[in-house]
């Protein structure tokens, strides 16, 4: 194909592709008489999206959704990076066997254990609760997996130097490994972001208090409130979409790298 | 650490052997404080929940956490279970369309955007944004541009006299709807690894081949497929793997169509989820979840089986 011809079909193909987006966008400013109209609105008004913003209390479920987010991606880029660290680095008896354990369990998905994860919830009393919300959602073994294979590239001669100034296990990870993995920490920051605001099965299986409602969850309680309401129904997905596109926008360099890269494992 | 031993200092070791112990001793408790938020997080969180499944699935579990002990009852609760048949068909349809037709799809779409052209940049981001969104997000936009009627999708078809086709409504085409949403989601994703993969061949490869006379049919049959063997392999794992275990076996079918319409778009994890959410059957859900885990287990050491520890030589 020539330069020209496959320039034309990557246009094409991406503006159908984005299409059902750019239809979302125009369909929550058009006025709720002329939703289901294939054809630009007769005007545009913001009634949709203010009547969700003041009468459905999605800000609470954002509230919730950042809090829980945020507390995930920080705790966790921690807690996997100090693992991290200490199997691509530190010799320790039963490294290799924890590390196949950790790998092994990549296979496993959030809808394969729900059930028995649920129950141990319960029996920890984390139903209901932000720590319920936060706790699981933290061990994934993708991040230590990603992490363990950055840190096995840094240089030894760095944490030697640095062993030879006096540092204990502790500093040269937190003074050299953690500066030095900046950008694969910032990669997966974006991504465990937008894991867990995109979140729904978890979020919508350990909580019944509407107080706690995560955003996703708050989404599919109006779509069986709201039924037919769709005006309401899509301006609250676009204003939790908003979030989810400034992550992206932040971090889209840093996110395609760590996609390309889980790749080539 | 590989260093070379200086004679002195071994000597000086054996003098005294109690400083290289302590060093030693220190370096692996450093290990294990390490290591061990992770290890024990994934333990409870993934190790325990798989290992209860097992136990639960031979008792009967009422609303109220009471446990009766049935043995293998729930066991042999599925032989008769039609609906869970049904469920199987539904994800092992799905996994046989939208794998391979999802790995085209997003094979072709990388190799478009391969080398560079005006713009190709937002072209490909463009590609990859419907995976920004959640899959709640995807699913209740879908579920409105397929409305019955009144839809955008049967508008634009209405010219061509498919207008009132119910895509939703009608069981033939819940699945299919499914399909093409999920490849939708996933498409730009997989086109990002698979153009890393792109990425990494030699140019120099294609080049040669180009002297040589080779059609680029002949240029990707026999220089680009056999180099990227690597990279589709890990692509259709984790497609095949998310196609009866994701998020989106769950998410999507949850907000679009509740399973329906008579049971069509019922997968497996999200009839789990039923009998253990809906039905209260947390037992029987437990026998379901063993089944799972323990296909997955036999999956996964046969892929291992097979391809050497996931390593391929390369060419």
């Amino acid at each position: 194909m020539s330069v020209r011809l496959r320039a034309l079909v990557g246009y094409v193909l991406a503006a159908v592709t984005v299409a059902p987006l750019v239809w979302l966008l125009v369909t929550v400013l058009k006025p709720a008489d002329e939703l289901f109209e294939v054809a630009l609105p007769s005007r545009f008004t913001l009634d949709n999206l203010l009547y969700v913003l003041t009468e459905v209390p999605i800000g609470r479920y954002m509230l919730n959704s950042l809090v829980v987010s945020v507390a995930v991606t920080v705790v966790a880029l921690v807690l996997h990076s100090m693992a991290a660290y200490a199997l691509a680095r530190l010799r320790f008896p039963g490294r290799q066997v924890i590390f196949s354990m950790i790998v092994s369990t990549l296979l496993v998905s959030l809808p394969v254990i729900l059930v028995p994860l649920f129950l141990v919830a319960r029996q920890l009393g984390l139903l209901d609760t932000y720590a319920g919300l936060i706790l699981p959602a933290i061990f994934h073994a993708f991040g230590i997996f990603l992490l363990r294979q950055y840190y096995l590239t840094i240089p030894r001669e760095l944490e030697e130097a640095a062993d030879l100034d006096g540092c204990g296990y502790f500093r040269r990870w937190w003074q050299v490994v953690v500066p030095l993995s900046r950008p694969v920490l910032a990669s997966l920051a974006v991504l465990f972001f937008l894991a867990n605001w995109n979140a729904f099965l978890w979020p919508l299986t350990a909580t019944r208090d509407p107080e706690l409602r995560m955003v996703q969850v708050g989404i599919a309680t109006l779509q069986g409130q709201y039924g037919s309401a769709w005006n309401y129904v899509l301006a609250a997905t676009v204003i939790a979409a908003v979030p989810t596109l400034i992550a992206f926008v932040l971090g889209q360099r840093r996110l395609v790298e760590a996609i390309k890269t889980s790749g080539l494992k | 650490m590989a260093t070379l031993v200086d004679p002195g200092t071994a000597v000086a070791g054996e003098a005294a052997p109690r400083v290289w112990w302590t060093r030693r001793r220190k370096e692996a408790l450093a290990g294990y404080v390490f290591v061990a938020p992770d290890l024990l997080g994934l333990l409870v969180f993934v190790g325990l929940p798989m290992v209860l499944a097992v136990g639960v699935s031979l008792f009967s579990v009422d609303g109220f956490g009471g446990y009766t002990y049935v043995g293998l009852d729930n066991f042999r609760q599925m032989a008769e279970d039609a609906q869970l048949w049904q469920s199987v068909k539904v994800t092992l349809t799905y996994m046989v369309t939208f794998v391979p037709i999802g790995f085209v799809v997003s094979l072709g779409l990388a190799l478009l955007v391969r080398d560079h052209f005006p713009g190709v940049g937002l072209v490909r981001t463009m590609f990859f944004l419907p995976h920004v969104i959640s899959l709640v997000v995807v699913g209740v936009v879908w579920q409105f541009l397929l409305a019955d009627k009144q839809g955008a999708v049967p508008a634009l078809l209405r010219p061509v006299g498919l207008g009132d086709v119910s895509f939703l409504g009608n069981p033939a085409l819940a699945l299919g709807s499914l399909v093409v949403i999920s490849i939708w989601f996933l498409m730009g994703y997989q086109m990002l690894i698979l153009l890393g993969g792109l990425k990494d061949i030699p140019k120099e490869y294609e080049e040669a081949a180009r002297v040589d006379g080779a059609t680029s049919w002949q240029r990707f049959r026999h220089v680009i497929w056999p180099l990227l063997r690597p990279t589709s392999f890990f692509v259709l794992v984790n497609s095949t793997v998310g196609a009866v275990t994701g998020l989106q076996a769950f998410d999507l079918v949850y907000v679009l169509t509740k399973g329906g319409p008579a049971n069509s778009t019922s997968s497996v994890v999200f009839y789990i989820y039923q009998q253990a959410f809906t039905f209260n059957n947390y037992g029987y859900a437990a026998a379901l979840t063993t089944v799972v885990v323990g296909f997955l287990v036999v999956a996964t050491g046969l892929m291992f089986g097979l391809t050497k520890g996931g390593r391929f030589d390369v060419g």
